[in-house]
């Protein structure tokens, strides 16, 4: 138990490069879920099936599936479009950025249904009389569309952020040096890996914990006003 | 090509040298990934047979809020919701090794000691886990009118519970449950950290012997589709057949 305290800051810096990677890919899921759900209800037949088909695709495939196939094999692929285009020059995809990179295009398909939804629920007389008043499209989604879509998207929200949090987990497989495998290679040496993943298992539990008690709190807020049947 | 090349050799030099996949490589390993299917298969549907038949009581207790179980039960899902099923199975086949007296106890040689096990045991638990709280949400959502209906028919609450409350909540629960049924064939990925080889375990031994990560990753997605492709099948079809009653009526369109 006392090794704990010893290697509380390899713990510390663990949970931190979690959070991170959690918040930057929750970043990167709400954009492409912005944009698929943008695609997926317009009027444009090859936005709606390409929405479509990654939708599709991503309920099909596992994250730890893509996150090995961008890690081990996007190098290759970008680093052959680089030096095919001239663009640009030898890149390396690290663990981290393979980490958010898949996690934020898988979540970013349960996030485009999300916000799918919410927009769906917005009444449409609403937007209609934006654009009767002479709004822009973008206007309409800054004063209309958004402020609703959020308190409408918030349960859904909270519910794909908790199986995010956990998501992350699985970058450890790759090699990235978040908690998991700070943790798993601390409690190898020193011969106590139980001490050290139960750690683990209660830090998770905590950062699960807060963000369900403080998204709960958010969507009081934005319920203000809001009549309940 | 020369005249004496057969045809297969002319494949071979195809999928070798101008193919981005190298499809007679995967073609010669492709009855490794039917038998990873078949351990991904086989673990996820005992762990959803066990994990099931653990939920009902676990959510009935729940439901009704029994003064000594539901507490605790309330903890067990809310702790194997709120962490990652990775921490859990690393936690039972890593960390009880720590533990003298785990691997001195009877259960440690068949059991224990075996990955196959800590993640069919780990596997059923987490699955109970989240089917118990959405088998909850279903049996409290029963009709009042039948709850009533049934006591007007003098049925005992064993025989409400049998006959009325159940059939219905089980209905009520299957599109939740096909979500957790791919959910946990997403989630059962986990095995091959465990050094099992499912079907992602033999994409990565493929990664590893030929340093190619598209064939071996690229074919572990396919197999993947497929089978959440099937699964998703069945579950409409199930769907169709118990929920048909609820479900929108098609109506022509006026246009």
């Amino acid at each position: 138990m006392e090794f704990i305290w010893e290697y509380r800051s390899l713990l510390l810096s663990g949970t931190a490069v979690t959070i991170q990677l959690a918040l930057a890919s929750l970043a990167l899921s709400v954009l492409f879920g912005l944009v698929g759900a943008a695609a997926k209800l317009s009027a444009n037949r090859i936005g709606k099936r390409a929405a479509n088909a990654y939708t599709t695709l991503i309920r099909g495939v596992p994250d730890l599936v893509l996150m090995m196939l961008l890690f081990y094999g996007g190098q290759q692929i970008v680093n052959d479009l680089g030096s095919v285009t001239g663009l640009w020059g030898y890149i390396e995809i690290n663990q981290f950025t393979a980490g958010v990179g898949s996690i934020g295009f898988v979540f970013g398909a349960y996030m485009t249904e999300t916000f799918r939804g919410a927009i769906l629920a917005i009444p449409r007389g609403q937007i209609e009389a934006g654009v009767s008043v002479g709004m822009t499209p973008l206007t309409v989604f800054r004063r209309i569309t958004w402020p609703q879509m959020v308190r409408h998207a918030l349960p859904s929200f909270t519910n794909n952020w908790l199986v995010l949090i956990k998501a992350t987990a699985l970058v450890s497989v790759i090699g990235l040096h978040d908690l998991v495998w700070n943790a798993s290679t601390a409690g190898r040496s020193v011969r106590e890996p139980f001490t050290f993943m139960f750690a683990v298992f209660i830090i998770y539990l905590l950062l699960t914990a807060c963000s369900d008690v403080g998204l709960r709190w958010l969507e009081r807020r934005y319920n203000v006003g809001v009549d309940r049947g | 090509m020369t005249t004496e090349q057969t045809f297969f050799e002319y494949l071979v030099h195809v999928s070798e040298n101008h193919s981005p996949l190298d499809f007679m490589l995967i073609a010669d390993h492709l009855d490794k990934f039917f038998f990873g299917a078949l351990l991904t298969l086989e673990i996820t549907a005992l762990a959803l047979v066990i994990g099931g038949a653990m939920a009902v009581p676990l959510a009935i207790a729940r439901a009704y809020r029994h003064r000594w179980l539901n507490g605790p039960i309330w903890a067990f899902t809310y702790v194997f919701r709120g962490t990652p099923l990775l921490v859990q199975i690393y936690l039972v086949y890593y960390g009880l090794a720590q533990f003298d007296f785990v691997r001195e106890s009877f259960l440690w040689d068949p059991v224990l000691s075996s990955p196959w096990w800590c993640a069919l045991i780990t596997f059923s638990l987490n699955t109970a886990a989240y089917t118990t709280e959405f088998l909850r949400g279903a049996i409290e959502n029963t009709a009042r009118g039948e709850i009533e209906a049934a006591k007007a028919c003098g049925m005992s609450k064993i025989q409400m519970m049998r006959r009325v409350i159940l059939p219905g909540a089980f209905r009520r629960a299957l599109p939740a449950y096909s979500n957790e049924v791919i959910f946990m064939l997403h989630s059962s990925v986990v095995l091959s950290t465990i050094t099992l080889q499912d079907i992602l375990g033999v994409g990565r031994w493929l990664n590893g012997r030929y340093y190619l990560a598209y064939e071996g990753f690229i074919t572990a997605m396919v197999f993947y589709m497929i089978l959440v492709f099937l699964i998703s099948q069945g579950f409409k079809f199930w769907e169709k057949k118990w929920l048909g009653h609820l479900m929108p009526r098609a109506v022509e369109s006026t246009k």
